[in-house]
């Protein structure tokens, strides 16, 4: 059994925390350089704003709509996810943090109504951090996912499901009859790791609803589409096929995380994780041709043991967007170091790609001496596809960045936005004012 | 490896794994440190002062209503939203979208903020006016130029 937990509107929460006044006003956070939607609070989506909506077709929408636009502020959202994750993992004895703000939790041995448990652990979540979140509880990660998605249409919507499954939803916990109506009314595109391709074949072939294709058989999904496709029919029947690595990519950011089979304490054995952590989510980066713009680093102890506990997480803004290991690794081991306290059982660290762009597009800008030239550039994206070709053809880490001396060159850069909020939690100068 | 037993004719000891009970306690002559026992660490801030760190935000007061409370302009509030608020708790509280921090007044199904400085009117919530209390101050940081 799984749960995924996932805050709503992300982005626009964590904005929301520290600027009440937005409450209920339609707002959007804007990426950093194309300048398009990536986050939008109920009423910006009631006012038909799309995610992706470039913000120079939106714009209008300030006049006429009161829309609040707000540049992406990822040092606070890092914060709000690192104080989210830990205590979603209250929840369950394991957890995989899948984005900035999802993570799976294994439910296997927790006792009780798991339904009465998740909405405590929302409430707290709430109350606590300010983030309002959704639970969703399913045998599979993709019917967790699945659960997760009703639990927040059925909030954001009253009336396209059943009252009692908004905020938190237990597929497993309704009746056959129940479950049936449920995902008779869902799209068959909702389904975690149907694209938009192939539920547009799916409807064309009259499979329109989640019903529909749990009911397909599972081989002739194979041959007809994929095995890819397979595994989600067989998932969505309550078969659990998606391990810890294969879940399919998120959108917004990639997050490479793992706990340690046994606790860590020094920083060098640290450097190397996030060294790999680093490299493999370049990877992936350079594979959905990407580039990052931000990356975050996290650390944090097991809540389940009774040792001393901390939690940190950084988020490093880069001086250009990138998909250059050696870039990434040396701006998450910065990171590092900057979180890193010593005397703690470590069980857990994580890197996660934010802002991410098209490699299509980049913004051409002055040398100041500092970056790469734009031959420097060319050579770089050879020897990283170089790299990935090796990689591939002799498995995964044949080659890789040694991580050594990174100490000395602290690159960390930072990124003009016109409105963005403060780094309220992570600077000391940016902290919010309460009257007095 | 080799123990004595004559000063002409060392043996080996046994050649067998022998059992040790192993005392990681140093011996020591004299007084025995008062110490030892506790394991002592510098103290941490950050630990007296933060119960609850995933529920914890700092702020800054700015203005002079809590001065009889002891919160002056520029301290540094250490608001824990864990915390349930009580009549009579410091608090930030949301009144028309700001943050402000006064003393809660929850009496007879009366709430209202009250200023710490006679100068300052209670702040009541007139109709359709809504107070939310945002969080609860456990503790304020007063810094000084040096």
């Amino acid at each position: 059994m799984y749960a995924l937990v996932d805050g709503n509107n992300f982005y626009v929460s964590c904005e929301r925390i520290f600027r009440p006044s937005l409450n209920g006003l339609p707002v959007v956070v804007l990426s950093n350089n194309d300048g398009c939607a990536i986050a939008r609070s109920n009423e910006a989506k009631a006012l038909g704003i799309k995610m992706g909506a470039p913000w120079f077709k939106i714009k209008h929408l300030q006049e006429s709509a009161g829309l609040v636009a707000l540049s992406a502020n990822f040092a606070l959202y890092g914060d709000i996810s690192d104080r989210m994750m830990s205590l979603s993992a209250g929840l369950g004895p394991t957890q995989e943090i899948y984005s900035i703000d999802e993570s799976f939790i294994g439910l296997d041995g927790v006792r009780g109504d798991l339904v009465e448990r998740s909405h405590k652990v929302r409430s707290r979540i709430l109350q606590w951090v300010g983030v309002p979140c959704g639970i969703g509880i399913g045998r599979t990660k993709t019917l967790a996912k699945l659960a997760n998605h009703i639990a927040k249409t059925a909030e954001r919507k009253p009336g396209t499901y059943p009252d009692h499954l908004a905020q938190v939803c237990n597929l497993e916990a309704l009746s056959k009859q129940e479950l049936e109506a449920v995902l008779a009314a869902t799209e068959v595109g909702e389904v975690w790791g149907v694209g938009r391709r192939i539920s547009k074949q799916l409807m064309e072939g009259g499979t329109k609803t989640v019903l529909d294709l749990m009911r397909m058989d599972p081989a002739t999904v194979r041959r007809g589409w994929s095995v890819v496709l397979e595994r989600t029919v067989r998932e969505l029947q309550g078969m659990p096929c998606i391990g810890l690595d294969d879940s399919p990519a998120p959108k917004k950011e990639i997050a490479t995380t793992r706990s340690f089979g046994h606790a860590v304490m020094e920083l060098s054995v640290l450097a190397e994780a996030v060294t790999e952590f680093a490299s493999r989510a370049a990877e992936k980066l350079r594979r959905q041709h990407s580039l990052a713009g931000e990356i975050m680093v996290f650390i944090r102890t097991s809540p389940f043991r009774k040792d001393p506990q901390y939690s940190r997480s950084v988020v490093i803004p880069l001086l250009r967007p990138s998909a250059d290991t050696g870039v990434l690794v040396q701006a998450a081991v910065t990171g590092l170091q900057s979180i890193y306290r010593s005397g703690y059982k470590y069980a857990k660290a994580g890197v996660m790609l934010l802002d991410l762009q098209s490699d299509r597009v980049s913004q051409g800008e002055l040398d100041l001496g500092e970056g790469d030239t734009i031959d420097e550039a060319t050579e770089k994206a050879r020897l990283m596809s170089a790299l990935d070709t090796i990689n591939m053809r002799f498995g995964k880490g044949t080659m890789k960045m040694a991580s050594a001396g990174l100490a000395g060159d602290r690159r960390v850069w930072s990124m003009k936005q016109e409105r963005r909020t403060p780094a309220y939690t992570t600077r000391w100068e940016d902290m919010p004012v309460a009257r007095a | 490896m080799y123990s004595s037993i004559s000063h002409s004719k060392p043996v080996p000891v046994a050649d067998a794994p022998t059992w040790m009970l192993r005392i990681q306690n140093k011996v020591c002559a004299g007084f025995p440190s008062p110490a030892e026992d506790l394991g002592a660490q510098r103290i941490d801030l950050s630990k007296v002062l933060i119960k609850h760190p995933q529920a914890t935000y700092l702020l800054k007061a700015s203005g002079h209503s809590m001065v009889e409370a002891g919160i002056f302009d520029n301290d540094i509030l250490v608001v824990d939203r864990a915390v349930k608020p009580r009549h009579n708790h410091i608090v930030v509280a949301v009144v028309d979208g700001d943050f402000t921090v006064k003393r809660l007044y929850q009496r007879a199904g009366q709430i209202k903020l009250k200023a710490a400085n006679p100068t300052f009117a209670d702040i009541t919530p007139k109709d359709g006016q809504e107070i939310v209390v945002w969080g609860v101050v456990t503790a304020t940081i007063k810094q000084f130029g040096t």
